[in-house]
């Protein structure tokens, strides 16, 4: 199987999968309390009116029928319209992805920045007090909620300092590093210390294997073996680990846009559940689903471009 | 012939012996003993009631009366700090506990039946898997309405599949070693075979993850407290006090900082434990 025909069948892969995804939102949402047609009318209506709506909805049908429908409108990129903000839930998720996708981008980066160069020193010290530093500091990292980290570093540089903005997004792409590192650095902070250790442990495990063995005996200049030898071999399986904590990252910013006040998806989320926007929480669970099904899918392809000895299938 | 002679369980305890835990590992302990106490006494050792308002000392600044300091209630830091150890360490073991032994059972079922139980089990982690954990999580409580209780049945519905997993990769490979065969041999029946045979050397990675589990639990409790899905005020849980005292972080970081602190050590404690029984319990060549 070469690459291109292993990249087809892995997207074919996550179609029945996503199918069954649409059905857990699907029977999820319709076990949420209260009924869409008041939720979109309000209080004070006639039996008429919901039943008006409901037909407009094919509330009416019966629920394989209506399962159908919301697949139907699905591929139509008919999401149906938020109760509350009274918009199309496309709309607003076209509106307010883009943050969220920089947010965890910028917070992936940031998170390798910190990992990677810690990671290396406190391998190639190790069980020296730089290491001890480096793994106290992560450990404890591991131990924070990211909410808390975020108060912290936006009380400390936001409010006191006021080097920061206390909350809220530029206009461009440029203003966003510095509108969004606040947030970046206490979603990525968590998954710098996840990396760090994967990464300080294979480098570890690389260290004495045969073919860096060979590689130093072979008289190879020292740059040349970590570069071309150790790291590149060390690094695949924290790649793979990067991939797959993508998803949890995606989760985390539910959160931190909440504390920095973020106009995300994931305060969106949280907005819609306290308001019981169901169409709202219905659309971007999907999103977040296919989201991270397409993370998991470039993650599988990396890791095959990058370990030669990969099987496919 | 014993029954335990069968199995390298006796060859897993000697090891045991031979390594001594590392300091982190008593570290860890040292600390579950406090948080233990804590949640176990904690009408003995705080000095207020954890909800009593006292408008004459409104966020008061760390003092003899009040070590922590006091909120905007004037309720002491301190004691809601102690009882909130009740609530967080309850919410690390009712978030892990059904997943534990749920996912246990699947997994040891599945990883040594294999066939069609294997195949639904592999779709259903298909389809949990493709959800950020925590969005899952708090669409569940959504439906459910927030609150301690519906938090652990979001956690646990979800919580059970990545110790299934871990357990049924291990009784996959444990099912072909010699000793499993030879009880298969002498005729146990499948029962026996998993649950006195193959758990007993399986569950160890299941173990080591319960203590990173609890860790996460904690944070992931204390996260929606903050959020208001989790536990609702005026409980005294270390999130829901730190979004209380948000608005007063520059003027009154006291109320959010100690809670906060308590926290972090709690979510040390069982990670620091976790690692150290990886260590112990990682099988030696």
């Amino acid at each position: 199987m070469n690459r291109w025909q292993y990249a087809l069948t892995r997207l074919l892969q996550i179609i029945p999968t996503f199918f069954v995804v649409m059905l857990l939102v699907f029977v999820m949402v319709r076990l949420l309390p209260g009924d869409p047609a008041s939720a979109i009318l309000g209080d004070r209506v006639t039996d008429e009116a919901i039943a008006q709506v409901n037909r407009r909805l094919g509330l009416d049908q019966p629920l394989p029928v209506q399962f159908g429908i919301f697949v139907r409108n699905f591929f139509r990129g008919d999401l149906g319209s938020s109760a509350n903000l009274r918009v199309p839930v496309l709309e607003l998720i076209k509106e307010r992805l883009p943050v969220t996708l920089y947010l965890t981008a910028y917070a992936g980066v940031l998170a390798a920045l910190l990992a990677v160069p810690l990671a290396i020193l406190a391998a190639f010290r190790r069980n020296t007090w730089v290491d001890g530093l480096i793994r106290g500091v992560f450990q404890v990292g591991l131990s924070v909620p990211v909410f808390y980290v975020g108060l912290q570093l936006l009380t400390f540089f936001g409010a006191r300092l006021g080097v920061f903005p206390v909350g809220g997004v530029g206009s461009n792409f440029t203003q966003n590093l510095y509108y969004l590192f606040l947030p970046a650095l206490s979603l990525g902070f968590y998954l710098s210390a996840i990396l760090m250790r994967n990464l300080r442990a294979s480098i570890i495990e690389v260290f004495s294997a045969e073919y860096v063995e060979f590689a130093r005996s072979k008289g190879l200049k020292r740059r040349v073996v970590v570069l071309k030898h150790i790291l590149r071999n060390a690094l695949i399986s924290t790649v793979t680990l990067f991939g797959l904590s993508i998803g949890q990252l995606i989760g985390g910013a539910v959160i931190t846009e909440t504390v920095f006040a973020v106009p995300g998806v994931g305060r969106l989320m949280v907005d819609a559940i306290f308001g019981r926007d169901y169409a709202v929480i219905q659309g971007l669970t999907l999103t977040f689903a296919l989201l991270v099904s397409l993370v998991f899918l470039l993650t599988d392809l990396l890791y095959a471009t990058l370990d030669p000895r990969a099987e496919l299938s | 012939m014993a029954t335990s002679s069968l199995s390298p369980k006796r060859d897993a305890r000697r090891s045991l012996l031979r390594v001594s835990p590392k300091p982190t590992l008593l570290l860890g302990l040292l600390l579950l003993a406090v948080f233990l106490a804590a949640a176990l006494f904690p009408a003995q050792l705080a000095p207020y009631e954890p909800a009593e308002f006292d408008y004459t000392a409104i966020m008061q600044p760390p003092s003899a009366a009040h070590p922590f300091g006091t909120d905007n209630f004037g309720r002491d830091v301190l004691s809601r700090v102690i009882w909130g150890t009740r609530i967080d360490l309850q919410i690390a073991l009712f978030t892990t506990l059904f997943p534990f032994i749920f996912g246990t059972l699947v997994g040891a079922l599945t990883g040594y039946y294999g066939r069609w139980l294997d195949a639904i089990f592999g779709r259903i982690v298909d389809v949990v898997v493709v959800f950020p954990f925590l969005v899952l999580v708090i669409a569940i409580v959504a439906v459910l309405g927030p609150g301690l209780l519906n938090m652990y049945i979001a956690v646990s519905s979800v919580g059970w599949i990545y110790y299934a997993r871990l357990v049924r990769g291990e009784v996959m490979v444990q099912k072909k070693a010699e000793y499993a065969q030879a009880a298969r041999v002498m005729g146990y029946s499948p029962a026996r075979v998993i649950f006195r045979h193959l758990l007993p050397n399986a569950v160890t990675p299941a173990i080591v993850y319960l203590m990173t589990d609890m860790s996460l639990g904690i944070l992931l409790g204390a996260s929606l407290g903050y959020l208001g899905l989790g536990a609702q005020p005026p409980t005294a849980e270390w999130g829901v006090m730190i979004a209380d005292g948000k608005n007063f972080m520059v003027t009154a970081p006291w109320v959010t900082t100690f809670p906060g602190l308590a926290l972090t050590a709690a979510g040390l404690t069982f990670s620091l434990i976790g690692d150290g029984l990886a260590d112990l319990l990682r099988p030696r060549a």
